[in-house]
């Protein structure tokens, strides 16, 4: 089946080269392979991907890998890399002019999501920066474009600017600007029709557009799940006007959005903002290292491998292993597991890095992180002697250690019965591996 | 006889007009592609690894992916060597003519017009993702099959985006055809349900179900459209007889999961592949037909209600491999 992750494939190369000391043109080869691909499926350019890789596979020649990494994982990081540095290299939000309105233009193929960004923007700017927004409804020429932008409008109680379908776009601009200067308008966002990048007339449209008001920001729609030709359209937008950035729009579906990074290096138009959902508020800043990693289709798992051989120290790891087979596992070593995943980081941010895994809310990321630090308490409220054998808690001993961790007997109770199933299980699992053997 | 004269000839004998509007329609479609098979053909005198690696590169940027490119590849190569084939003109032949067997010997026969059901009124629900095109190509279905002298209903099923009634509104105006309308996010199935309500007691012929945009991978979402799908079953036996899923043509890779979804919720019966006027081949129609055996059953060709086609594949690919210069 198409679209086997990036992971699963690379990690059977992997095996094979374990133990290999130096990234050579031979062990390269395979893996370039399995990027290229990763890259194409991606939907990035055949040109782009053609030109990456090699770029990359001239970088990489001779680089020493690391002692606890495999040369697949060491490669797969050099890629992640080149990728990140692109996508952010002259990385911004959007500028603001001083005293008068910040003109910003709405421009893509139809479809793109260029009114509910223009939507988007807006609430943006009005609740985050504080600025006094006018939302102009410059597309004249699809069915009830108007009426949609209006009921945006009214939904963000942000000021709304329409002359009807009968008057030119590049008329309501300049009104609408005059408008906004009149009116002392932090900014105007002006959404336009969708268009082909070869239709002359509506290009030239917008390119009278920019003549007549000269808008500050030109930002241009791009569909996430946009293909080969993305590129050229973009290059076309570019030509023609004077774009300033981009919007990735549709980047909550599971395209991985190639386009991204085929823009990027042909055009060199800073990506900006990335819609996340249909709401008014799922825009977010664009982050180089995710669109990476989404592009490579590896989850995070690049940072993942990173930051657990940064962080976990083996040795510990080892021994609460071999305690757990053998059984003795006591509330020490409970602790020490707890330590080891608490030192990746929040729980939730290591969650996100794990690809498919469902997203979890702030809200439960909250609860998760409070029981960590409660057991945490608890433990760190024992004696030595209790916690390598917590069957000598009894109500005297559990009621200081609920004084002392600011926790009531009920959550020792809790966090024993855990630790009770815990070491239960651990017990069987010696046994169950010997069945596994026997078969 | 190869294909690629078969398929000169078998243009030959169409209707001037028919074929003029596809060639113009897909004339920026396959200036590329086209120009750039002509191209390589004149480069090379004889064929060898790196003229395959071009041709991959031509498949490839047509959005046709990057898997079935290589099987199209692959037999074409072994065709061209068992025929000890090396002139680059004939290679072409061979390509066209394996696309033309990959599409063609995929899943159901290809029939692209609406199947009307034998007695009562025939249901179409039209799905896909955001912006793709739902409500514009909906108001060029139900101009052409107006222009059939059937009896269209319009239900506007999007609830959900804002000013989506409003579009399908003015559009229903246009065509002097009768609509359904909910209210402002009010469930869109309670919308269906009274537009089989309507359809059944006007005695209409076609009733085409407009929904919200959708991505496929919103499992609610998906729930909701499979919801809308048994309230229509529940209303009108054997309904909905067509379920068509919108495809932008820009699409890339990310279509065939894309078909798979809405195939698994709602069993699509055709794709309809819009905004082929632009400039991106749709090479992903051949992926999807090759993974999922979806057939194509039209094409938009631009903004007005009249710019729909029944798909064609000899015209597509002859429209997309040769173009009009070669006619002369």
């Amino acid at each position: 089946m198409a679209f086997e992750s990036l992971s699963d494939r690379m990690s059977s190369i992997f095996r094979k080269l374990r133990g290999q000391a130096r990234l050579t043109e031979a062990n390269m080869d395979e893996m370039l392979r399995e990027i290229r691909t990763a890259l194409l499926e991606a939907d990035v350019n055949f040109k782009v991907v053609k030109e990456f890789t090699t770029k990359v596979r001239d970088e990489a020649i001779g680089q020493e890998v690391l002692k606890k990494v495999s040369p697949g994982q060491m490669f797969v990081k050099i890629v992640h890399d080149e990728i990140v540095t692109l996508l952010g290299a002259d990385q911004c939000e959007l500028t603001f002019v001083a005293h008068r309105p910040t003109f910003i233009m709405m421009v893509g193929l139809q479809g793109s999501g260029k009114t509910t960004t223009a939507g988007k923007l807006a609430r943006l700017m009005k609740r985050k920066l504080a600025k006094r927004v006018l939302l102009v409804a410059g597309d004249v020429y699809r069915p009830a474009a108007i009426d949609q932008l209006q009921t945006i409008a009214r939904q963000l109680d942000v000021e709304f600017f329409s002359m009807g379908t009968s008057v030119s776009p590049v008329e309501i601009a300049t009104k609408a600007m005059q408008k906004a200067t009149e009116e002392k308008f932090d900014a105007v966002i002006f959404d336009t029709a969708g268009r082909l990048q070869i239709d002359e007339n509506l290009m030239q449209e917008l390119v009278n557009i920019e003549n007549a008001v000269h808008p500050d920001e030109e930002l241009l729609l791009m569909d996430a799940m946009a293909g080969q030709e993305a590129v050229n359209v973009a290059r076309a937008f570019h030509e023609k006007l004077r774009i300033t950035g981009m919007i990735m729009s549709k980047l909550d579906g599971d395209s991985r959005g190639g386009a991204a990074l085929s823009i990027k290096h042909l055009t060199g138009i800073p990506i900006k903002y990335i819609g996340v959902g249909e709401k008014l508020e799922d825009l977010e800043i664009f982050y180089p290292e995710r669109m990476a990693d989404r592009i490579l289709g590896m989850g995070d798992v690049v940072s993942l491998v990173e930051k657990v051989q940064e962080e976990v120290d083996e040795k510990s790891v080892r021994k609460t292993a071999s305690k757990m087979m053998s059984g003795t596992f006591d509330l020490n070593d409970m602790l020490a597991q707890m330590e080891q995943i608490r030192r990746l980081g929040p729980l939730g941010k290591i969650l996100k890095m794990i690809p498919g895994m469902p997203k979890i809310t702030d809200e439960d990321q909250e609860k998760a992180n409070i029981q960590l630090k409660k057991t945490k308490a608890i433990i760190q409220s024992m004696t030595p002697k209790e916690r390598k054998n917590p069957d000598i808690l009894k109500s005297s001993r559990k009621q200081r250690i609920a004084k002392g961790s600011g926790t009531d007997v009920q959550d020792i109770n809790k966090l024993l019965n855990q630790f009770d199933q815990m070491k239960k299980m651990m017990k069987e699992m010696p046994a169950m591996a010997k069945k596994y053997e026997k078969r | 006889m190869g294909l690629f004269k078969y398929l000169k000839e078998k243009m030959f004998g169409k209707s001037v007009s028919q074929k003029e509007k596809y060639i113009a329609g897909l004339d920026k479609s396959k200036r590329n592609f086209s120009d750039r098979l002509k191209a390589l053909t004149a480069r090379y005198n004889k064929v060898d690894d790196s003229y395959f690696d071009e041709l991959e590169e031509i498949l490839i940027e047509a959005d046709v992916g990057v898997r079935l490119s290589d099987e199209i590849l692959d037999a074409t190569k072994k065709e061209a060597m068992l025929r000890k084939e090396d002139n680059p003109t004939n290679i072409n032949e061979i390509l066209v003519d394996k696309m033309f067997v990959s599409y063609a010997s995929q899943g159901d026969d290809i029939q692209t017009e609406i199947h009307f059901a034998e007695s009562g009124p025939t249901v179409l629900l039209v799905v896909g993702v955001n912006g793709v095109g739902k409500t514009t190509t909906i108001a060029k279905l139900a101009y052409r099959y107006i222009k059939q002298g059937k009896k269209v209903l319009l239900v506007a099923g999007d609830t959900f985006r804002a000013g989506a009634t409003e579009q399908l509104t003015i559009w229903a105006e246009r065509l002097h055809c009768a609509i359904v309308k909910g209210k402002e996010n009010q469930d869109p199935a309670s919308v269906i349900y009274d537009g089989m309500v309507e359809g059944k007691k006007t005695q209409c012929d076609l009733i085409i179900c407009d929904t919200a945009g959708r991505l496929q991978n919103k499992i609610n979402l998906m729930n909701e459209l499979a919801k809308m799908k048994r309230v229509i079953t529940k209303e009108i036996e054997n309904a909905p007889h067509e379920i068509f899923l919108i495809l932008d043509a820009t699409t890339g890779q990310n279509g065939v999961l894309q078909a798979k979804a809405f195939k698994e919720c709602t069993s699509l019966t055709g794709v309809i592949i819009t905004k082929m006027d632009g400039t991106s081949k749709g090479g992903i129609l051949l992926s999807i037909r090759d993974e999922l055996g979806i057939p194509v059953r039209f094409i938009g060709l631009g903004e007005k209600m009249e710019d729909l086609e029944e798909f064609d594949l000899d015209q597509y690919l002859y429209g997309l491999c040769i173009g009009k210069e070669e006619e002369a």
